[in-house]
C-alpha cells in the first residue's frame, strides 16, 4: 500500500513521516513520531485532549488527517517546556493543582496557551468559553481557570 | 483503500471529482468528514482536500459584496471586523458551531453540506440572502444557499460539483441581521432550534424588508416569508411581533428527539423568532 511523505514543522524543528490517508495527525503524532502527550479522549473533536495548534491556530489533532499537515507548523504540549523549565502555565497547574489524574491537561494547556498568546488578559468568562472544547472530568474546571489567570497574570508581570 | 489529493486550482479539483471511479468526498474542515470516516458513516475512496486552492480560505469585499472562501474557518470569519460591521448575524452563526478547537478548521461549506437541519451557519446566510458559487464539470453556477441542502445529510451538489465561495450582497442602509439559537446550556450543543433574522429600515425606522429563518425545526433550514411579511411596513411594534411569532409557528415542521419535542420546539421557535427580529431591529437603528 502506497504511503504519503509529509514534511512539516514540530515544535520549531522540521519533521518528516510517512503516513496513510486514514490516519490522523494525532495517531501520527502518537504512534510514528512518539509524541505521546496529546491524548485520545473522544476521537470526534469533543473533548479537546488531543489539542494542538497548527500554524498558530488551536485545533483537535483527531479532526485532522495527518497528511494534511504537509507543509503547515505543528506546536503540542512537548514543545511548551523550554528543557527543564516549565512554562508558566505548567507551573501554575502544579501550584493549583489543577489537574487530578491528568488525561486532559495536555489539552487544557496547549489550549490555555494559544488564549494567552492571542490575549494576555482575559477575563474569567472569556477564559471558560475559550477551553469549553476541553473536558475535564476530575477538577470540575474551578482550578484550571484560577491556574489560568494566575499564569495571565504572571505573564504579563503583574 | 482510501487515497487524498490537495489540488491546488478549482479546475483539477473539479476534474479529479468527475474522474473518480469511486465515491469522493470533498475536504474542508474536516470537523465533521472525519467524524463519519471514523464511524463509517462515509466510506470514501479519494478525499479531495480543497484548502490548497488560492483564496478559499480568505474573505474579501468587492462594491460591498463579501466574498467568503468555502474552507474559511469560523476563527478566521470571527475576526473579520469589516464582515463582523456588514453582517453580525452571520458571524455570530458561525462563531456559534463547535469549540474553539473546532472554530480552528470548521467553514461555511462543510456546515452547508454536511446538511444537519441544525445547522448554525445556514439561517443566517439564508437570511442574509447569500449565494454560493458551485463549479462543477459543467462550469460554474452562482445558487442561493437555501437550494443546496435537500434533507438531512443530502444536498443537490452532483459527484463533480463543490461550493468555491459564498457572496453576501451589497447592504443598503441601516440594515442589520442577527443569529439567535436556543440551547439547554451555554455553549457546546446543537441547536434546538436556530432563528436567522435581516432587516432593513427606512429613514423613518420603518421596516421595508425582511428575511426569517427557522432553523432545527425542519429537514431543511426554512425561509418564512410570511414571518418577514410580518415585519414590513411595522416599526417592530407589538402587532408585528406577534405576528411574527405565529407565522414563524406555524412555519415549523419539526421531529420530536432528544432535545425536544414537536410542541416544545414549535413553541421555541416563536419566541426566538421574536427576540432575533427584536435584535436585528435594534442593530438596524443604531446605524440610522
Amino acid at each position: 500500500m502506497s504511503k504519503y511523505h509529509i514534511s512539516t514543522t514540530i515544535n520549531g524543528e522540521p519533521a518528516e513521516f510517512l503516513c496513510e490517508a486514514q490516519q490522523t495527525l494525532l495517531d501520527v503524532l502518537r504512534d510514528e513520531l512518539h509524541l505521546t502527550g496529546s491524548k485520545e479522549g473522544c476521537s470526534s473533536g469533543d473533548c479537546g485532549a488531543c489539542s494542538v495548534t497548527v500554524d498558530g491556530r488551536l485545533v483537535c489533532s483527531c479532526l485532522m488527517l495527518a497528511v494534511e499537515a504537509e507543509g503547515h507548523s505543528i506546536e503540542t504540549i512537548e514543545g511548551m517546556a523550554q528543557g527543564q523549565d516549565l512554562h508558566p502555565l505548567q507551573r501554575k497547574f502544579l501550584e493549583h493543582a489543577a489537574l487530578q489524574c491528568g488525561f486532559c491537561t495536555p489539552g487544557v494547556l496547549v489550549a490555555a496557551k494559544a488564549l494567552l498568546d492571542r490575549n494576555p488578559n482575559p477575563t474569567e468568562t472569556e477564559t471558560r468559553y475559550w477551553l469549553a472544547g476541553n473536558l475535564c472530568r476530575c477538577t470540575g474546571y474551578d482550578k484550571i481557570i484560577r491556574a489560568v489567570l494566575d499564569a495571565a497574570a504572571e505573564l504579563r508581570g503583574a | 483503500m482510501l487515497s487524498y489529493t490537495a489540488p491546488s486550482t478549482v479546475e483539477e479539483a473539479v476534474r479529479i471529482l468527475a474522474g473518480a471511479s469511486g465515491p469522493a468526498k470533498v475536504l474542508s474542515g474536516g470537523t465533521d468528514l472525519l467524524v463519519q470516516l471514523r464511524s463509517g458513516r462515509a466510506k470514501p475512496d479519494l478525499i479531495v482536500d480543497i484548502k490548497n486552492i488560492s483564496g478559499i480560505s480568505d474573505i474579501r469585499e468587492q462594491d460591498g459584496v463579501f466574498i467568503i472562501g468555502a474552507a474559511t474557518p469560523g476563527a478566521v470569519i470571527g475576526e473579520c471586523e469589516a464582515l463582523r460591521q456588514a453582517w453580525p448575524g452571520v458571524v455570530e452563526a458561525a462563531k456559534l458551531i463547535g469549540s474553539t478547537q473546532v472554530q480552528g478548521r470548521a467553514s461555511l461549506a462543510g456546515n452547508l453540506c454536511n446538511a444537519s437541519p441544525a445547522a448554525d451557519s445556514v439561517p443566517a446566510l439564508i437570511a442574509a440572502r447569500a449565494t454560493c458559487v458551485v463549479a462543477g464539470a459543467k462550469g460554474r453556477r452562482e445558487v442561493p444557499v437555501e437550494s443546496i441542502p435537500t434533507g438531512p445529510g443530502r444536498t443537490c451538489l452532483r459527484p463533480d460539483e463543490f461550493i468555491v465561495e459564498f457572496h453576501l450582497p451589497k447592504r443598503p442602509p441601516h440594515s442589520a441581521d442577527t443569529y439567535l439559537r436556543f440551547i439547554p446550556r451555554t455553549e457546546m450543543d446543537i441547536a434546538v432550534v436556530g432563528v436567522g433574522v435581516s432587516v432593513t429600515l427606512d429613514t423613518r425606522g420603518v421596516c421595508t424588508e425582511a428575511s426569517v429563518v427557522l432553523g432545527a425545526v425542519a429537514p431543511t433550514a426554512i425561509l418564512v416569508p410570511e414571518a418577514a411579511a410580518a415585519l414590513v411596513g411595522h416599526n417592530c411594534d407589538e402587532t408585528a411581533l406577534s405576528e411574527l411569532e405565529q407565522a414563524a409557528r406555524r412555519a415549523c415542521k419539526p421531529i420530536n428527539d432528544k432535545r425536544g419535542t414537536i410542541e416544545y420546539r414549535t413553541k421555541v421557535a416563536g419566541v426566538m423568532a421574536r427576540r432575533a427580529a427584536v435584535i436585528a431591529y435594534e442593530r438596524a437603528e443604531e446605524r440610522r
